[in-house]
């Protein structure tokens, strides 16, 4: 095999696939840092922003990208409500509990997916895409989207914490909740706040995973592990930290094809989740370990 | 006929409360002792049915085992191979916050299902595993349920006794002085990281054996015969709406909630089959709200733990 088949074959995938990671992953290392619990939802809500851009296309008939952003706004309200409903009266009590919720959340928000749209495969478009040629390298258009879409979000969540106010408030409860809260800063709109970004990222993640393989009621469950290694992987905390993470977990999937039977793909996550745990606990980029 | 019928549904009803009373109780150890967060019950689960069923099936050419052991070899073997698998993921996991327990105990289910289903040398695959002997099995139908619901209950009744032993005794309170404060625990000389995997250790055991009474119970096992996710959530719904930290509420919580879940599944059953598909998954929102509701209304179940545990402490310091 030659070196191009190897890009082409494993590491575009790969990128794409880590890409999609990537969204999922930025949520949860900030659910993770800033509201310091595990969100075990995270999967299933990427599942249900898949299938709103799905209602989105086949009722208004829209081109799959436009209902992204129509997608994206609605999954991040679900997320708040969800977050207003179920886990806000729970904040006084150990973290744990939480975590424990958002399993039970996991599981009524797929049950809301299944018995909305079925358990039955689905697409946003039909018909088969031929890659185009890029100097021997073969990309889709919708693999270029993806990792364009990824760029372009995850570097304005960047901009938005590092240069405007609210994304410094998020910040500083990130490090420091006490001192956060002493300095005055509003609780429950960087709780808000980091809602609307887990959960619009969460759609992205959904949305983009169904738009280069396909839509499937387990298909956020599935993600969830691959997720939570990236941000893991990354450093807790840390955006680009996930975003890293995610790329690794996914190039490195693809490439276990090479060496393991292909059913242990979604073992490879698990692999280095563990491996992480064990050796360096705070990630690549050092975040933090709670 | 119709009360026989009955009789015969209420037989089978016991034997699965008493399956899933044990689950409950090995989570009560990991979750209401030690305050551990094991998301993959079912993982364990079918560890147990796995081994067990390798161990005491007959043999089948191109498969491992067959051995056909006794099947009190079987389960011994089934509690070891829990252990087994739950070593490992304690021993990296446990030295953080239980969040870390739960995201992993999540992937080894997931690779424990991914095992079962391509290693057709070891689990035959989807096809599963058949012939497994079942105890007293060779009586007539309803004397072998009977029998096998004495055995079950047998086990659970040892187990209640052991795990109620170690809730009292200095192991106990000890565990759920980990559980409420680590760091004073840790200042009292407890060895907090080893505790913990003992408890996590001994709660799986228990998750397999009871995996192994299910699989004798069927004579088959298949990767399709339980649900993981389902499984392990009506076990964590078990443990809270009885009340965790108290293991008659772990097992009156296995029995609520399974004549609830079962007596929910004969009504949708009769629905036309149009509606039918999606009443089981209206089931499994309605069993998730529920968790929401105990956890809000009802955070300590409906048989709180006892305050103080050890009863006769409180009873000899009121004499005092």
């Amino acid at each position: 095999m030659d070196f191009l088949d190897l890009i082409n074959f494993y590491v575009v995938p790969g990128i794409v696939l880590g890409s999609i990671y990537a969204f999922g992953a930025v949520g949860i290392t900030l659910i993770f840092a800033i509201l310091r619990y595990a969100h075990l939802a995270h999967g299933d809500l990427a599942t249900l922003g898949a299938f709103i851009a799905l209602a989105v296309v086949t009722s208004l008939g829209f081109s799959p990208l436009i209902a992204l952003p129509i997608a994206i706004i609605a999954t991040a309200a679900v997320a708040v409500g969800i977050d207003k409903v179920f886990y806000d009266h729970l904040r006084e009590r150990p973290k744990i509990v939480t975590v424990m919720a958002s399993l039970g959340i996991a599981l009524m928000v797929r049950a809301v997916v299944q018995v909305v749209w079925g358990v039955d495969t689905q697409t946003y478009s039909r018909g088969i895409v031929r890659p185009e040629d890029y100097f021997g390298i073969r990309i889709r258009d919708r693999e270029l989207y993806t990792i364009f879409a990824m760029i372009v979000l995850v570097g304005g969540l960047q901009l938005f914490l590092t240069r405007s106010k609210w994304g410094k408030a998020m910040r500083a409860m990130s490090d420091n909740p006490n001192l956060a809260l002493l300095s005055g800063i509003d609780n429950k709109k960087v709780v808000m706040l980091t809602w609307i970004v887990a959960g619009g990222l969460c759609a992205a993640s959904g949305f983009f995973l169904g738009y280069n393989t396909e839509l499937k009621s387990m298909m956020g469950w599935h993600m969830l592990l691959p997720m939570f290694a990236a941000a893991i992987l990354g450093g807790v905390g840390r955006v680009e930290g996930a975003v890293l993470g995610g790329l690794i977990v996914g190039i490195a999937e693809e490439m276990s094809v090479l060496v393991l039977p292909s059913e242990y793909k979604a073992a490879m996550a698990f692999a280095i989740l563990l491996f992480m745990l064990l050796v360096r606990p705070t990630g690549l980029l050092k975040g933090k370990v709670l | 006929m119709e009360l026989l019928g009955l009789v015969n549904y209420a037989l089978f009803m016991a034997i699965f409360i008493g399956i899933y009373a044990l689950l409950a109780l090995g989570l009560n150890i990991q979750w209401g002792f030690a305050g551990l967060f094991n998301a993959g019950i079912a993982g364990f689960f079918a560890v147990g049915a796995y081994t067990s069923a390798i161990l005491s099936s007959p043999a089948v050419e191109g498969r491992i085992g067959g051995f056909e052991l006794h099947f009190v070899i079987g389960w011994v073997g089934a509690m070891l191979a829990a252990a087994l698998v739950a070593w490992p993921i304690g021993k990296i996991c446990l030295r953080f916050r239980s969040d870390y327990l739960a995201i992993a105990s999540i992937g080894i289910a997931e690779i424990i299902r991914l095992v079962i289903k391509s290693e057709p040398a070891l689990t035959n695959a989807a096809r599963g595993i058949s012939r497994i002997p079942r105890p007293a099995g060779d009586l007539g139908y309803m004397e072998s349920q009977i029998a096998y619901l004495i055995i079950v209950l047998a086990v659970l009744i040892a187990a209640y006794v052991l795990v109620e032993r170690q809730f009292n005794a200095p192991w106990g309170r000890m565990m759920r002085a980990i559980r409420d404060n680590e760091n004073a625990a840790n200042a009292m000389g407890k060895d907090v990281e080893f505790r913990r995997l003992e408890a996590f250790i001994f709660g799986s055991a228990l998750m397999g054996l009871s995996g192994a009474l299910f699989a004798h119970f069927n004579r088959s096992i298949t990767p399709e015969a339980i649900d993981p996710m389902v499984a392990t959530f009506l076990v964590w719904i078990m443990l809270i709406l009885g009340g965790s930290g108290n293991n008659r509420g772990a097992i009156l919580g296995a029995a609520v909630v399974w004549i609830i879940w079962s007596v929910s599944e004969i009504a949708t059953d009769r629905l036309p089959h149009e509606y039918a598909v999606q009443a089981k998954y209206i089931r499994l929102f309605l069993i998730g709200l529920m968790l929401q509701l105990v956890l809000r209304f009802r955070p300590e179940g409906l048989l709180p733990e006892p305050l103080r545990g050890d009863q006769r402490s409180t009873k000899s310091g009121a004499d005092h």
